[in-house]
């Protein structure tokens, strides 16, 4: 259609705005909303042509119904009046709700961010199932119909049954000349990856905390997704001991505990073992905690399991601390001392919620 | 009729059946007295329509990222199943009318003859005698074409194609980037444009020539007699009429233009100093924002006088017993009313109801007026019976606001539970102002005027003798919205290629705002 080219015009403005607003949808997470499986919904500021018009409030305008003066007019905010503009031409907060995909979502962000594109350790081995509608069946769905072939096969039947008059061209399918669509499954390999979020859940760890580290997961899944057709996640929680559990419980547990680092990475190198090969697999482990771990023991610990256990099986170990009111924010200096060097190894300390953008360049500027 | 179907080859693909019931259609609007341009209708699906629609009802317009993101409002509220486009006719000759593919026979009936009572207002009311192109000259007879056989050339559709290929041109010469900045910033001044501009013919008398001594001004004088000359014209009056008059004159001198000009575009279109591909834009936009000027300034009259004639249609010939129900269920969702909120389409079908019932009555006139009964006033009928010729000719003769302005009364007004509304600061809400006819009427008179755009008018192009051009809003009660005033004032700057200044009143004070390119000032007038 001729629409399509001033469509994707727009949408070229669309995905600027976004991308200039970005910065900020990161630091407010609650903007965006998400659509379905692959799809979000983004609030943008209104695209529109400015031109001299009146100020929206001033003028009031005439409407009908009921009511004395004084009263609220009812059904929500009138409109500008009949001489006045189409829907959604002038107010000043009339705000535009944008459906990009997901996969839209993590071009903008990498080029906002300028993210590298990840190179892809994994050996592209495991097997992925892809249905493709390229097979065709006598029998289904009328929905897939195929009218061509069932056309020739009604065509090839009246021929050779010597009921074809050229003349008069009418062809007739019957029941067994129908043809359908089918799918076929054909296995790709596919690069896969697996992300392990560890969050410390012990009392330091407060709502805001948690809210960061839910705002930057959507990214950092965002990001990965966009490399990785099968992208996983598992979610690990940790005070004292370590355990694992769903989405859900990820983001809304609360533990009064201390807190005992190894006994996460512990848990991960075991789901490692367990299930993600190594050499099958792109492996990204992010932990957050506001770095106040029960003992220097327990960190070095930690550093033991981190050398001999995840940093050679892993694409990057990613370590985030969110600073709360009551950590004392020491284990982000332990591992920069043990680890350092290693590259590996990403560290990021985040601050506040304005914090998550330059984190998540820190955690994805590498490109591994 | 053939020829010209051929002419636009756009052949009218609706069924045999709905062709059939179009001839009949039309044969029964004659005979009640419309008179419309032939119409061609088109079977769309809704993506079509949306499209159409996005493009303002021309299938071919030159591109640009507005009427996608239009595209993709419709298409979504169709999706969620928020509203759906009915019909859409264009106002051209033969005019073009699309139907929705899969809406039941009434629906297309009905939509049929809603089109043609746009149509016979496209062709018999006088605003839209400005969109005939081969109208002579400038000065369009408002009053052109009372005969049967007026067939004017609005080859509008022909003509906005033609805009899309120049743009299309000028895209691949230039890149798409230029252009569509370029549209964008000629789209900010598209509603600076004169409503009264086709029908005004009075020139300014030709100015002196270009000599360099000024014609010796003229102080008038009264009349009188020989002997009263020195008292009735005293010598020292015409000494400072003259001072005064030529004082006016040496500033008028250096001015231009000489009075305001509201049509600021068509100002540009002459005086700037554009590029020739610049003013092929602008001119292009100032053609299309002056094409859907008479329908911005009739919205109530057009949309009411083709809801008068789909529901007389319908009820009183078109339909049969089955589709009366169907009929009034769609009728009635057209014609809702949302609590609170005014329904043009209502407002416009009612007063020509109103009309047409009061001139059948006589409740109209001296008499009437100077009636104090009100008993009497509630039974009064003349049995004049011109209901329906002065519908006809009010069809003819106004615009919505003169239309409001005479046919609004008090009655109607307490009838119909109008009330003006403001916003409340307090309440941090629009509250019920008032239920006073008086301020009723001055409120919709006031957001009708102009089609409730501010007016904005050239006053100097050599702004304080700095090649500045300096434009002057008359404010009437209320500000313009800032910031969308300082981007408009760029994209003058981006046209005018010089400073850009504009005469208004912020918060009760007046203010002069300035763009001189890179930053934007405002200086209180004293």
């Amino acid at each position: 259609m001729k629409i399509d080219q001033d469509h994707s015009r727009f949408r070229d403005i669309v995905r600027g705005r976004i991308r200039q607003n970005l910065r900020g949808y990161i630091s407010q997470g609650e903007m965006i909303a998400r659509k379905g499986k692959d799809r979000v919904s983004i609030p943008i500021p209104e695209i529109d042509v400015p031109r001299f018009i009146h100020g929206s409030r001033q003028g009031g305008g005439v409407g009908q119904g009921e009511g004395k003066p004084g009263d609220p007019v009812s059904g929500g905010a009138p409109q500008e009046g009949p001489g006045g503009r189409k829907a959604g031409e002038g107010t000043a907060d009339h705000a535009l709700e944008v459906d990009v995909t997901l996969d839209e979502l993590a071009d903008i962000l990498g080029e906002e961010l300028e993210l590298p594109a990840i190179e892809n350790r994994g050996e592209s081995r495991i097997p992925s199932e892809r249905e493709k509608y390229t097979g065709i069946r006598r029998t289904g769905p009328e929905s897939l119909r195929h009218f061509k072939r069932t056309y020739r096969e009604a065509l090839r039947r009246s021929i050779a049954a010597g009921s074809y008059d050229p003349a008069r061209p009418i062809v007739v399918p019957q029941h067994d000349d129908k043809r359908f669509r089918s799918f076929k499954a054909s296995t790709e390999p596919a690069a896969n990856a697996v992300i392990l979020y560890m969050m410390d859940v012990s009392g330091s760890m407060g709502d805001e905390q948690k809210e960061i580290v839910r705002i930057e997961s959507f990214w950092l899944d965002t990001w990965l997704r966009k490399h990785y057709r099968g992208l996983e996640s598992r979610y690990i929680i940790h005070d004292a001991v370590a355990r694992e559990v769903d989405r859900d419980t990820f983001f809304h547990t609360r533990e009064s505990g201390g807190t005992m680092i190894s006994s996460a990475y512990r848990l991960a190198a075991e789901l490692i073992d367990a299930h993600y090969a190594a050499e099958e697999w792109n492996i990204y482990p992010f932990h957050f905690s506001d770095g106040d771990n029960w003992s220097m023991d327990d960190t070095l610990a930690c550093i033991e399991q981190l050398r001999r256990r995840l940093l050679p099986r892993v694409n990057q170990f990613a370590y985030g601390q969110v600073e709360s009111p009551y950590g004392s924010g020491q284990f982000i200096k332990d591992l920069r001392e043990h680890l350092g060097k290693d590259e590996r190894v990403v560290t990021s300390e985040i601050r506040d919620k304005d914090g998550i953008v330059g984190s998540i360049k820190e955690f994805l500027g590498k490109g591994r | 009729m053939t020829g010209v179907t051929a002419a636009y080859s756009l052949s009218p693909r609706i069924p045999r059946y709905l062709r059939a019931e179009q001839e009949r259609i039309e044969r029964v609007a004659r005979e009640y007295g419309l008179e419309f341009f032939p119409v061609l209708f088109e079977m769309v699906t809704y993506d079509q329509m949306n499209e159409i629609a996005a493009y303002g009802g021309f299938p071919n317009r030159y591109p640009h990222w507005r009427f996608g993101m239009d595209y993709e409002r419709l298409s979504r509220s169709t999706e969620y199943g928020l509203s759906k486009i009915y019909e859409l006719v264009i106002n051209n000759n033969p005019a073009v009318a699309y139907l929705l593919e899969g809406n039941s026979v009434t629906d297309q009936k009905l939509v049929m003859c809603h089109v043609l009572g746009h149509v016979d207002f496209f062709r018999n009311n006088f605003t839209f005698r400005a969109t005939d192109l081969d109208a002579p000259g400038r000065l369009v007879d408002p009053m052109r074409g009372q005969t049967e056989s007026y067939d004017p050339d609005r080859r509008w559709i022909d003509k906005l194609a033609n805009h899309g290929s120049i743009v299309r041109r000028l895209i691949d010469r230039h890149g798409v980037d230029k252009i569509e900045t370029f549209v964008d910033t000629c789209l900010s001044l598209d509603n600076l444009v004169d409503p009264w501009l086709p029908f005004v013919s009075r020139t300014r008398p030709s100015e002196p020539q270009a000599d360099d001594v000024p014609a010796p001004v003229e102080v008038p004088r009264f009349r009188a007699k020989e002997y009263m000359e020195g008292f009735i014209n005293p010598e020292e009056y015409l000494v400072e009429q003259r001072r005064k008059l030529e004082a006016a004159e040496a500033r008028d001198r250096g001015r231009f233009p000489l009075d305001p000009v509201a049509d600021v575009l068509g100002f540009l279109v002459e005086h700037a100093p554009l590029e020739r591909w610049e003013r092929a834009i602008l001119e292009i936009v100032r053609e299309e924002a002056y094409y859907f000027l008479p329908q911005a300034q009739t919205k109530i009259m057009n949309e009411g006088w083709a809801s008068y004639w789909h529901s007389r249609l319908m009820t009183e010939r078109v339909c049969d017993a089955t589709e009366i129900l169907d009929y009034a269920d769609n009728n009635a969702a057209v014609l809702a009313t949302s609590p609170g909120q005014l329904n043009p389409y209502k407002l416009g079908v009612e007063l020509f109801r109103d009309i047409e019932d009061r001139w059948n009555r006589g409740h109209f006139g001296r008499e009437w007026e100077e009636c104090d009964d009100l008993e009497e006033k509630r039974s009064w009928n003349n049995r004049l019976g011109l209901g329906r010729e002065k519908l006809f000719e009010v069809r003819r003769l106004y615009n919505d606001v003169t239309f409001i302005d005479e046919f609004l009364t008090p009655e109607f007004a307490i009838r119909h539970k109008l009330f003006t509304f403001e916003w409340s600061n307090r309440a941090d809400r629009f509250e019920i102002q008032s239920r006073e006819f008086r301020k009723v009427k001055e409120k919709l008179l006031y957001q009708l005027t102009n089609r409730g755009n501010p007016f904005v008018d050239v006053v100097d192009s050599n702004h304080d003798n700095r090649g500045e051009l300096l434009l002057r809003h008359r404010h009437e009660g209320v500000d313009l919205r800032a910031d969308y005033a300082r981007e408009t004032l760029a994209a003058l700057v981006r046209v005018w290629k010089r400073p850009v200044c504009l005469r208004t009143v912020v918060e009760g004070k007046p203010v002069i705002l300035r763009f001189d390119g890179k930053e934007h000032s405002s200086r209180v007038e004293s």
